[in-house]
């Protein structure tokens, strides 16, 4: 019964296909001709009709089987040779079929004709994609008017139909009309996309001793419209870096708090705390390979589950560091230095001959991907807010252990006191260890995040020790709240920095600040109180 | 009254120590080149292109670890920095190496291939005068040490030492590097100098020119090795081991460290950039890899094998680390990063005094067992231990 239903219907709409076969014979014969204007009239009739024989002649044209045989026009597919009019297959097959051929730009205009007529269709997802492909690359606006028209009178869906109202406008620039071309530039003084800008900017602009755009009014209502886009775009532009400012702060506050830890409790600087953010980013890789392999129904969730695994590999790396070879160094920083860099570069060739040396892939969940769309420029990746969310969720985590239980109030005591502490009892060797472990285990969270952003690869944690201890020279040695401002502010003030004049000279700029700045206060933003000697 | 320089110059090195700096030029200058140039190729003591080369190279490196050593065995400062300023020289002397090909690079132009490739019109203004010899081996000596000064005098009038300094001579250095990849900076980008064709009129493929080269290394390592001799011998060689061993109390006495330190490391700079100029012509390429944070961490685990502290102990430690580099990297190049961690490591907790202070101790350990206990007065200059500062407030050394 089914299966008849649906042959039934099948065959209904090839009625319906063949019922509405009323392309205008006059366009399909211009599209054989020689004539390059003519072929472009006729593309043009052909978006106008907008029904789906336009489209399936637009798109043979496209892919180049629209072929001329004898008197007709036909479509080449495969074996069969369709008739472009009805689609209806000819017998006998014609002989030596001759491809029509397309220059460039009437190439362009077939593939913005396409995109056009695909604004007619039924599926939402569709529509929106093709309507935000024009909006980029729209060609010679004005052919597509009509189709516009009439696809913006169908449109009910609240995110296209601005698009389209956009689209409209755009086209409607090209057009001899002066009131409909003053008409277009008011509407698109809605708009807050740079690419709407840079096209009235195009108004402007002169052509020999003529305006591209000749209408006096017209030109005044673009310098206004650019205007009020400037003023939208600053804010949103502002707000985006600003954004971007915090999620590299977030990064540098993961990476830089277990350093803060360790160097705050031991003082040493340990050069192989960045191949700690590559054991805790290879653990999310490995988590990923699990999940797909034995459970490829959450897979979406392996983020979850390689926190804890990445925390646990990294401290258990970094306790064993600390056992081996940096107990054994104590009160000789310089040399602590360089045992850790030779930890880091064992650390990297590990990573290389157990991972191999390229970079790996580590796929972002689906509920990460895609970002939280503001406005036409800013939009935030839902990746980066997790990430953000994810350093928060840490920091009150540690500032929570630091002051709350008795292994912070060791840590706390050891860093501000060595021998006093162990005076009154404090097991200083074992907290030693306990507090590289956790500080080792943050940077394998920090590694997890990273994860999600940057590449994973053997020597992706080289760049981030220098950062990290910026960040806890900025802040003051064992200060939380040092390093959670240090961090966002170097953060913000880089990403600020970088749009200014480059991420190079950012780069120089934010190091000789910071030297400025130990200049002024040695002992960072927020110094323990107290008086030391050496 | 004040000693004659020439008096202080052999009181400084004593008689045993001369006739090393001579057994040493006769080997650079006369053996080896007759080596390699009178012994036929297949004779066993027959000294190779690639040999003379490699030791020139070696050689360069090894003036690079005596300035180190300068800074970290006399001054207690590490520099991770110092790859740097070995670049700078480099660079600067590579500008006139590249202005000697005149019109017979690929584009055959007046400017160098990569400025053609980037379509400038004109030399930069930091090129003038480059295509003078001297001026290029002045500016060689001068960028580094100019940098060296004025970063050096921000650092150290701050009381910027310790772990604090070493960091962030290290940002300077990734820094840097990054600063040269750019092309806008204006010395070829990622690709650096290279295809040198000649200098001062002479090939640079030519053995003569290698040789003069290779000797020219010999001369400057042992100057270096002199100078430092004397130095470390002078008042001010004495000043400095006493701020690296307990600055503060330097201070209390009434001197300022700042001077001190300032010299020896703008002097170190120096040194390092001649060594680049050097290199250069020797190695054939310059590129902004060599200012990579890797490499100036390579030169402390040089001294640090060697000895520090002790002059002979970098050129030792320097030999022996590139040796085996070049060995490692033709014969298991995956294996070398492990070797090289496990250098730093091991060097570190069990070698604490390099090879040479290994050494020292072996023989002491010998001459104590028939007599009274008496370690050389040498020995004892070299192993002065690291200050020895509670754990907790080292940490804050640089904030104190």
């Amino acid at each position: 019964m089914k299966r008849i239903f649906l042959l039934l219907s099948l065959v209904l709409g090839l009625c319906a296909t063949s019922v509405r076969a009323d392309v205008d014979p006059a366009a399909l014969k211009a599209l054989g001709a020689d004539d390059f204007d003519a072929k472009s009239g006729a593309i043009a009739t052909l978006v106008a009709a907008g029904d789906a024989d336009a489209r399936r002649i637009l798109t043979a044209l496209s892919d180049d089987a629209l072929a001329v045989a004898g008197e007709r026009i036909v479509i080449v597919a495969g074996d069969q040779v369709l008739d472009a009019a009805t689609g209806a297959a000819i017998k006998p097959t014609p002989a030596s079929p001759e491809s029509i051929s397309l220059n460039n730009s009437l190439r362009q205009q077939v593939n913005s004709a396409l995109a056009a007529l695909r604004l007619l269709s039924a599926d939402r997802a569709e529509r929106l994609a093709s309507a935000k492909s024009l909006l980029s690359d729209m060609g010679e606006g004005a052919t597509l008017l009509p189709l516009l028209d009439k696809a913006l009178k169908q449109e009910q869906d609240g995110e296209i139909k601005p698009i389209l109202v956009q689209l409209r406008a755009q086209a409607s620039l090209a057009s001899p009309d002066a009131a409909l071309r003053l008409q277009a530039v008011k509407d698109l003084s809605n708009s807050a996309s740079p690419a709407v800008k840079a096209l009235l900017l195009g108004l402007l602009e002169k052509q020999g001793d003529t305006f591209v755009e000749p209408d006096e009014k017209v030109r005044a209502e673009a310098q206004f419209a650019i205007k009020a886009i400037d003023s939208r775009l600053v804010w949103s532009d502002l707000s985006g870096r600003l954004f971007t400012g915090i999620s590299l702060g977030s990064i540098l506050l993961l990476a830089a708090l277990g350093l803060a830890i360790t160097y705050g409790v031991m003082g040493v600087i340990n050069m192989a705390h960045g191949e700690l953010l590559m054991v805790g980013a290879y653990s999310a890789y490995a988590m990923q390979g699990l999940f797909r392999s034995h459970l490829p129904d959450y897979v979406d969730y392996y983020v979850v589950a390689a926190v804890p695994v990445a925390f646990f590999a990294a401290a258990l790396v970094g306790m064993a560091m600390e056992r081996t070879v940096i107990r054994h160094l104590y009160g000789r920083p310089l040399e602590t230095l360089l045992a850790t860099w030779g930890l880091s570069l064992v650390l990297i060739q590990a990573a290389r001959l157990l991972f191999g040396a390229q970079n790996v892939e580590v796929a972002n969940p689906a509920w990460m991907s895609g970002g939280l769309q503001l406005a036409e420029n800013l939009s935030l990746p839902w990746n980066r807010l997790v990430i953000v969310a994810f350093s928060g969720f840490v920091l009150l985590v540690v500032w929570l252990m630091m002051n709350k239980t008795r292994l912070g109030m060791f840590v706390r005591a050891v860093t501000q006191n060595r021998p006093m502490a162990g005076c009154v009892g404090v097991p200083t060797a074992r907290i030693d260890t306990l507090a590289f472990g956790i500080g080792s285990g943050i940077a394998g969270l920090g590694g997890v995040a990273l994860s999600q952003i940057a590449n994973v690869g053997p020597d992706m944690g080289q760049g981030y020790i220098v950062d990290s201890f910026m960040v806890v020279v900025l802040g003051g040695v064992g200060q939380l709240a040092g390093a959670v401002w240090a961090a966002l502010g170097l953060g913000v003030v880089t990403k600020f920095l970088e749009g200014w004049a480059g991420a190079v000279i950012a780069k120089i700029l934010v190091l000789v600040f910071i030297i400025v700045f130990i200049q002024k206060r040695p002992q960072g933003l927020f110094a323990l109180k107290g008086r030391f000697v050496e | 009254m004040r000693t004659p320089v020439t008096v202080k110059l052999f009181a400084g090195l004593g008689p045993k120590g001369w006739l090393a700096v001579a057994l040493a030029a006769l080997v650079g200058w006369v053996l080896v080149p007759m080596a390699h140039l009178l012994l036929p190729e297949g004779h066993p003591l027959h000294v190779s292109t690639y040999a003379i080369t490699l030791i020139g190279k070696i050689l360069c490196y090894a003036v690079v670890a005596v300035a180190m050593d300068l800074i970290w065995g006399f001054g207690g400062i590490l520099s991770l920095g110092h790859g740097v300023f070995f670049a700078l020289g480099g660079y600067s002397f590579g500008m006139y190496l590249m202005r000697q090909i005149g019109r017979e690079g690929s584009y055959q132009s007046d400017l160098p291939d990569f400025m053609v490739f980037l379509d400038w019109k004109e030399l930069p203004w930091y090129w003038t005068g480059s295509d003078h010899f001297l001026w290029a081996l002045f500016l060689a000596v001068a960028v580094p040490g100019l940098i060296a000064w004025i970063f050096g005098y921000f650092a150290f009038r701050s009381r910027i030492k310790g772990v604090y300094f070493s960091i962030i001579t290290q940002a300077l250095t990734y820094a840097a590097m990054l600063f040269f990849f750019r092309n806008e900076t204006g010395f070829g980008g990622n690709n650096g100098f290279t295809d040198f064709k000649r200098i001062l009129g002479y090939s640079v493929t030519a053995p003569e020119t290698r040789l003069a080269l290779f000797g020219l290394s010999v001369a400057l390592l042992l100057g270096a090795l002199i100078l430092g001799r004397v130095l470390i011998a002078s008042k001010f060689g004495k000043v400095l081991t006493a701020i690296r061993d307990s600055e503060s109390r330097v201070m209390f006495i009434g001197y300022n460290p700042l001077h001190y330190k300032l010299f020896i490391w703008t002097l170190s700079a120096m040194l390092c950039g001649l060594a680049g100029a050097l290199y250069v012509p020797q190695v054939g390429i310059i590129n902004p890899s060599e200012m990579s944070v890797a490499n100036s961490i390579e030169i402390a685990i040089w001294v640090a094998v060697g000895g520090r502290g002790t002059l002979i102990g970098p050129v030792l430690g320097a030999g022996i680390v590139n040796l085996s580099k070049s060995w490692f990297t033709t014969s298991f190049p995956e294996y070398w990063l492990f070797f090289l961690g496990l250098l730093f490591i091991l060097v570190t907790l069990y070698l604490p005094q390099g090879v040479v202070g290994a050494w020292a101790k072996l023989r002491s350990r010998k001459a104590a067992k028939p007599a009274a206990p008496a370690p050389a007065p040498s020995v004892k200059a070299a192993a002065t231990p690291e200050p020895e500062m509670p754990a907790g407030s080292a940490a804050k050394g640089a904030s104190a």
